[in-house]
Parts: C-alpha cells; sequence; structure tokens
C-alpha cells in the first residue's frame, strides 16, 4: 500500500466527513514520486471543543507510524463541521520549500 | 552536564516565547518555519529560538518531549501553541498577537520585580 493509502485508512479512526491527503512531495527538495510531504484537511466532529493542538495531537497519535519514518512534513488543517461550513470549504495553500531540512 | 531533555526543559522554562525552527528568524531554511515565525515577528515583541539544524540533539529529542513531531513548534510561557498551521492561522483570526503581546508584558512585569 502506498504511504498516501495507508494515511486515508488510518485518518477513518477520527470518523471523518471530509477527508483530503494531498502528497506536496513535488513541492520539495526530494526525488520525483516520493511521499515525504502530505497535506491533510479533515473535518470531524470529533475536534468539538478541542484547541488546535490537541487536534493535531490526535492525527500525529493515528500516524505515528508513517511520522517515525518515511513522512517528513505534515500539515494539517482540522475543522469541526460548523467551521468546515463557515468558510466555504477552503483549506490554506501550503509555503514553499527552502531547501533546508533534507532526511 | 545536563541532558537534551534537561536543556530542552530549561529552555522552555525560561523563555516566555520560544521557537524552535530550521535556520534562523533571518534566514529560514523551511517554508513553514519561514511562515510561523514571519507570523512571530509580526507581533513586534522579543523572542527566543533555537535552530535545531545546529542542534541535532534538541532535533531528535524534542518531538518525544513535546509529543509533536515536526517543526517549527511555538511555546508560550511553557506551553506548546503549535507548528505552522496553527500559528498563522491564529496569526491571521487576530489570536497570536494578544496572547504574544501578553506574554511579554507578564515576562517584563517580572524581569522588573525580581531586579526591584
Amino acid at each position: 500500500m502506498s504511504i498516501q493509502a495507508s494515511i486515508e485508512d488510518k485518518l477513518q479512526a477520527l470518523e471523518p466527513t471530509y477527508l483530503q491527503v494531498e502528497n506536496e512531495s513535488h513541492m520539495h527538495n526530494v526525488p520525483a514520486d516520493s511521499e515525504t510531504h502530505f497535506k491533510v484537511t479533515l473535518v470531524s466532529p470529533r475536534f468539538q471543543g478541542l484547541m488546535p493542538v490537541k487536534r493535531h495531537q490526535q492525527i500525529y497519535a493515528a500516524l505515528a507510524e508513517e511520522l517515525s519514518g518515511p513522512v517528513h512534513a505534515l500539515a494539517l488543517h482540522l475543522y469541526t463541521p460548523e467551521e468546515w461550513q463557515a468558510r466555504g470549504g477552503g483549506r490554506p495553500d501550503s509555503p514553499h520549500c527552502r531547501g533546508g531540512g533534507g532526511s | 552536564m545536563s541532558t537534551t531533555t534537561e536543556t530542552i526543559q530549561k529552555q522552555i522554562r525560561e523563555n516566555p516565547i520560544l521557537i524552535y525552527m530550521k535556520g534562523t528568524p533571518q534566514l529560514p531554511q523551511c517554508g513553514f518555519s519561514a511562515q510561523t515565525v514571519q507570523a512571530l515577528m509580526a507581533c513586534g515583541e522579543r523572542f527566543a529560538f533555537v535552530n535545531v539544524l545546529d542542534n541535532p540533539d534538541i532535533r531528535a529529542e524534542l518531538p518525544k518531549v513535546a509529543n509533536w513531531p515536526t517543526f517549527p513548534q511555538l511555546w508560550v510561557e511553557g506551553e506548546l501553541v503549535g507548528g505552522c498551521d496553527i500559528v498563522v492561522e491564529m496569526y491571521q483570526n487576530g489570536e497570536l498577537e494578544p496572547l504574544i503581546k501578553d506574554a511579554a508584558a507578564r515576562a517584563q512585569a517580572s524581569d522588573e520585580q525580581s531586579d526591584s
């Protein structure tokens, strides 16, 4: 299974009403077809009443295996269904790479 | 000689506004660190930074201490505020500046108290 598919699979545990996993590795200083940089947009009623840090930590717990291995960057945009509706269903763009970091 | 974990805990305790980042505020070496430090600088207060690219021990250890796997990380008054996504969103919706200003004001007040 690709890393992208495995991320999508594991995030089902958060009961998303909307889930988008984007491979943004091509925006970074890595070989073609890498699976290192991802952006996740996830909407779930389970984020209700949780501060941003706690929401992110739920994702990190679900993806601990990927983050300790192949995945180098994970942008997270996490909303409750109400917040998602209020934003009109948009998520911010990720920044451009600046060359640092490496492995 | 202190362990890396002790060093990290001391940094977090002693610096009311602290960012762990890749590169420096003047020369960030990662787009996420660049966006985050830019939002922080726009708040107009002094802050401390640690370049994790120069400190591989901290880079390896902090994710475990913080239960947060990536950089940058913004810490205010001993609490993890978040990484790029959270900090930039807080800046855009106007929550970051009061948080930073309040922390800076409290730090200054406690400095003056200990000087007198």
